[in-house]
């Protein structure tokens, strides 16, 4: 975004959508991702550790209250979906709810705010939702994985597991569509998961660009020139429509991100329920 | 768009907040939580307990103050009586001291009156003589007629 009057609509997408990265091929870091998530989850962590130390029997206020309060949450959709003993569950769960609803939240942030700072400091691209990055989402999904096929396994044994895989739903003569079918019911959950959440997000900040493109033939040198363009009807009425639009848009993304957190939560809990049931 | 190690790492990082949730976030929130609601169960039983043994006690001071009342509505009872008792036997005693006294008094007067008459008697016996003796002049010896007179003196 060196020179904003010459830069097409395109141009300017592109850019959003390109992570600051340093790699070829397989070996490539996505730093935006990976930073924005650390600290996000490091906000999580230190916030909620705040709460926990000083955490009391006695009668709870202000951040412990809320804090308490999402881990009753939390805790009752455990109780409610999953019925084996666990001691990863409950936290499992918490830490997807708010970890995933940090990285969302990161959407209602101007969508040039962050990336303009970086800029001025010399970086030059810069996504500022990790859950709008597929290795984001996908690394989640794939732990949960991970803990689903450990518990079928710990659970019902490596006999049963393997039993389960070959011979259900349509009996052993037909072990090797059992197995087919396996595999992609599997799949499909963790695959699932980070699709969803993903493709909500990007959705989402991708609309948040398209309506930043309102006004960016408008961008000014100088403040001079923004008067200027104020007073021009045409912008003014782009520049009205997109706040508007953003406004709109603001409000509703708040209800999905909560919404995608929930859910990814929720899913998890059922997963890993499944996993822990006999067939 | 594409998967690489960024995937590695978001997993590692993950399984790292995961992993401290687990060992401290969550057990001590818990903790807490756990700790106050037990608490507070504690304080609604204390309180209900404390509720049972008030009406207890209520009842029981209910108990004491109508045995309390009954005894002194007895005690009163038995004071009217005692007293009723000690008025009639004074009143009873005081009867008979007057009617004692009333007897001795009349015993008195009845001796008082006796020795009267015996001395009325005898003074009439002596006027009696004094006068027959200014009658008879010397014939009659008071000496010798003393058994006369004595009769004389008995029939008045």
């Amino acid at each position: 975004m060196e020179d904003a009057h010459t830069e097409t609509s395109a141009d300017y997408i592109v850019h959003h959508l390109t992570n600051l990265h340093v790699g070829e091929g397989f070996w490539t870091f996505h730093l935006d991702s990976i930073f924005y998530a650390v600290i996000l989850g490091f906000l999580f962590c230190g916030s909620f550790f705040m709460a926990a130390r000083r955490a009391s029997a006695g009668v709870p206020s202000g951040w412990q209250n809320f804090v308490e309060l999402i881990v009753e949450f939390v805790d009752t959709q455990v109780k409610d979906s999953f019925h084996g003993s666990s001691r990863l569950i409950a936290p499992l769960s918490l830490t997807i709810f708010c970890w995933i609803f940090l990285m969302n939240f990161m959407d209602l942030v101007p969508v040039d705010l962050l990336p303009a700072i970086g800029e001025a400091a010399g970086i030059e691209y810069m996504k500022v939702v990790p859950t709008t990055d597929l290795n984001t989402t996908f690394g989640m999904s794939f732990g949960v994985f991970i803990l689903i096929i450990f518990y079928s396994i710990k659970i019902k044994g490596t006999a049963g597991f393997l039993k389960e895989i070959f011979l259900k739903p349509f009996g052993k003569w037909f072990f090797p569509f059992n197995f087919m079918l396996k595999i992609v019911e599997e799949l499909a959950k963790p695959i699932s998961l980070a699709l969803r959440l993903f493709g909500n997000l990007y959705a989402g900040e991708l609309i948040f660009i398209l309506i930043a493109l309102f006004t960016l033939s408008a961008s000014a040198d100088s403040i001079g020139q923004v008067f200027a363009n104020l007073a021009d009807p045409g912008s003014f009425g782009l520049l009205i429509m997109q706040i508007l639009l953003g406004l709109v848009w603001t409000l509703f993304h708040i209800v999905i991100i909560t919404l995608q957190a929930f859910i990814f939560m929720m899913l998890t809990i059922v997963y890993l329920g499944m996993a822990h049931e006999e067939h | 768009m594409s998967i690489n190690v960024t995937l590695i790492v978001q997993m590692f990082v993950f399984a790292l907040l995961v992993w401290f949730t687990m060992s401290y976030l969550w057990p001590m929130i818990r903790q807490a939580m756990e700790e106050r609601e037990k608490r507070i169960a504690d304080g609604l039983a204390a309180a209900e307990q404390g509720q049972g043994s008030l009406l207890k006690a209520e009842t029981r001071a209910d108990e004491i103050v109508e045995k309390a009342r009954v005894k002194a509505r007895d005690i009163v009872e038995q004071a009217g009586s005692q007293a009723n008792d000690i008025v009639s036997g004074a009143r009873e005693e005081s009867e008979q001291e007057r009617q004692r006294r009333l007897e001795s008094a009349q015993a008195e007067i009845k001796v008082e009156i006796n020795r009267a008459r015996d001395e009325l008697r005898g003074q009439v016996a002596m006027i009696a003589v004094a006068g027959a003796q200014k009658v008879l002049e010397r014939e009659i010896d008071s000496e010798t007629h003393r058994d006369l007179l004595d009769r004389l003196a008995s029939e008045i």
